[in-house]
């Protein structure tokens, strides 16, 4: 999918996307020569048929975490699907697994990780800590975390 | 008219990045197989024929010889591989580099949609915005399987077995996921019925140049506990007739055995529990032949590479 700036025939770069939360996309392209803005606005069955390929227009903030598509699309996970054993490396951040820093959760947002249904639990929680260490951040409190989906874009986590 | 560039004129990056995340799918799954000798695929096209109990004996017949052996339920609307092989509630370890499937108590590695769901009973549904599920939902379910291979930590394996679903156009979904198919095993049955279904399936897999491909005839016949007459199940020859007209070797002749069911009911395949029953016999000698048949497809591209 391309757009074209038929006043300048350029193509219009991909700028912003905004995901209002009622299942609808907004999708902002700019003309490389003229400036001009428009946006791609799609219905919540066009967002779904583009959230099914497991891509983001736009690209991703975060890397695909594994079986992201199916943990995050299935009606009814199983909660205890996925081991949440402290043995498991939090980090994607290094190709061993070994975490780079040590990030410490405060209760008030473990207790918000908690809120999170816990079929998806993990993963949200790694992409948390991967962003902390990534970040210089020590300490993932309420506000890091509202900090880290803003920067995300973590719609919904 | 004015002319208006085509989408393949104008070649400037939109900075969408959506065909860029597409190809990076592809590249994970693809390294992600890179580790596997032989993908397996046992289909049919037929629904009913025994399909996930062929896959879970022969997948417990293949790790009872020692070889590496992982076995993904792509049947994600009617999964069964995970009960057949005894993993039912088992738990999936997370972590950054894959998602680790359950280990079967035969050895083998399993991933299916059954291990994911809360309720037993629960059908698969998607969390949608309730309508159009005819558009996206294909493509929602082809990302999924494609997270089955690409995203399970399987490690290395001899054999990667993937149980496919009823429907030619599930074994078109594989094979665009995994067009270097190495095996495929079509299972059908002796009744016409299931010649004229699996016909299909086997063009299709002809027309993919899947590497290697091969009948299975299930349920040939019944061998009665009492006296030992064998009837037949069905009266057709259609597993016969499909082997001439195809050319394809039938490679194994697994006669009905209700223990099978059982067996694989309990969730240990009946080659364990019996390996000298007659229709663990004709698995067993499958395994055989699948075994034969493991890396053939590799060392094909290599020789081609080389010359």
């Amino acid at each position: 999918m391309k757009f074209l700036c038929l006043d300048c025939d350029d193509v219009m770069v991909f700028a912003e996307r905004q995901i209002p939360g009622d299942g609808t996309l907004a999708a902002v392209f700019t003309c490389g020569s003229c400036k001009r803005e428009m946006a791609m606005l799609t219905n919540p069955m066009e967002t779904q048929f583009v959230s099914s390929m497991g891509i983001k227009i736009g690209g991703r903030e975060v890397p695909a975490q594994p079986m992201e598509l199916t943990r995050t699309s299935l009606e009814g996970g199983r909660g205890d699907a996925f081991a949440l054993s402290e043995d498991i490396p939090l980090s994607s951040a290094d190709p061993d697994g070994t975490p780079t820093g040590r990030v410490v959760w405060t209760t008030d947002a473990v207790g918000r990780l908690e809120r999170v249904p816990s079929f998806v639990r993990g993963m949200v929680k790694r992409i948390y800590t991967d962003w902390a260490r990534e970040s210089g951040v020590s300490e993932i409190t309420p506000e890091i975390m509202d900090r880290a989906r803003t920067e995300l874009g973590l719609e919904g986590m | 008219m004015r002319r208006i560039r085509t989408y393949r004129d104008v070649t400037h990056d939109t900075g969408s990045e959506m065909l860029e995340q597409v190809v990076d799918q592809q590249r994970r799954l693809a390294e992600r197989l890179a580790r596997v000798r032989s993908v397996v695929a046992v289909a049919s096209g037929k629904g009913g024929v025994g399909k996930s109990a062929v896959t879970a004996n022969l997948a417990a017949a293949l790790a009872g010889r020692g070889l590496a052996v992982g076995a993904a339920d792509a049947d994600l609307n009617g999964p069964s591989l995970g009960r057949m092989l005894g993993v039912s509630g088992a738990r999936l370890a997370d972590r950054p580099s894959g998602v680790e499937p359950a280990q079967s108590p035969s050895g083998v590695r399993v991933i299916s949609m059954e291990l994911l769901q809360e309720e037993e009973d629960a059908p698969v549904r998607w969390r949608e915005p309730g309508m159009g599920g005819f558009i996206w939902q294909s493509t929602l379910e082809t990302g999924v399987l494609r997270e089955f291979l690409g995203d399970v930590e399987w490690g290395a394996l001899d054999v990667l077995l993937i149980d496919v679903p009823p429907g030619t156009d599930k074994i078109g979904r594989l094979l665009e996921l995994v067009p270097a198919l190495d095996q495929m095993l079509l299972v059908t049955t002796p009744s016409e019925t299931a010649r004229f279904v699996v016909s299909k399936s086997v063009r299709m897999a002809r027309e993919a140049e899947v590497g290697t491909v091969a009948l299975v005839s299930n349920m040939t016949g019944h061998t009665c506990p009492e006296c030992g007459h064998v009837s037949d199940l069905f009266t057709g020859d259609g597993d016969k007739r499909l082997e001439e007209e195809s050319g394809l070797p039938l490679w194994a002749r697994i006669p009905f055995d209700p223990r099978l069911g059982a067996a694989t009911d309990s969730g240990t395949p009946l080659v364990i529990t019996d390996p000298d029953a007659d229709s663990s016999r004709a698995i067993l000698g499958l395994a055989d032949r699948v075994e034969e048949h493991i890396g053939i497809r590799s060392a094909q591209s290599v020789a081609e590479a080389d010359s």
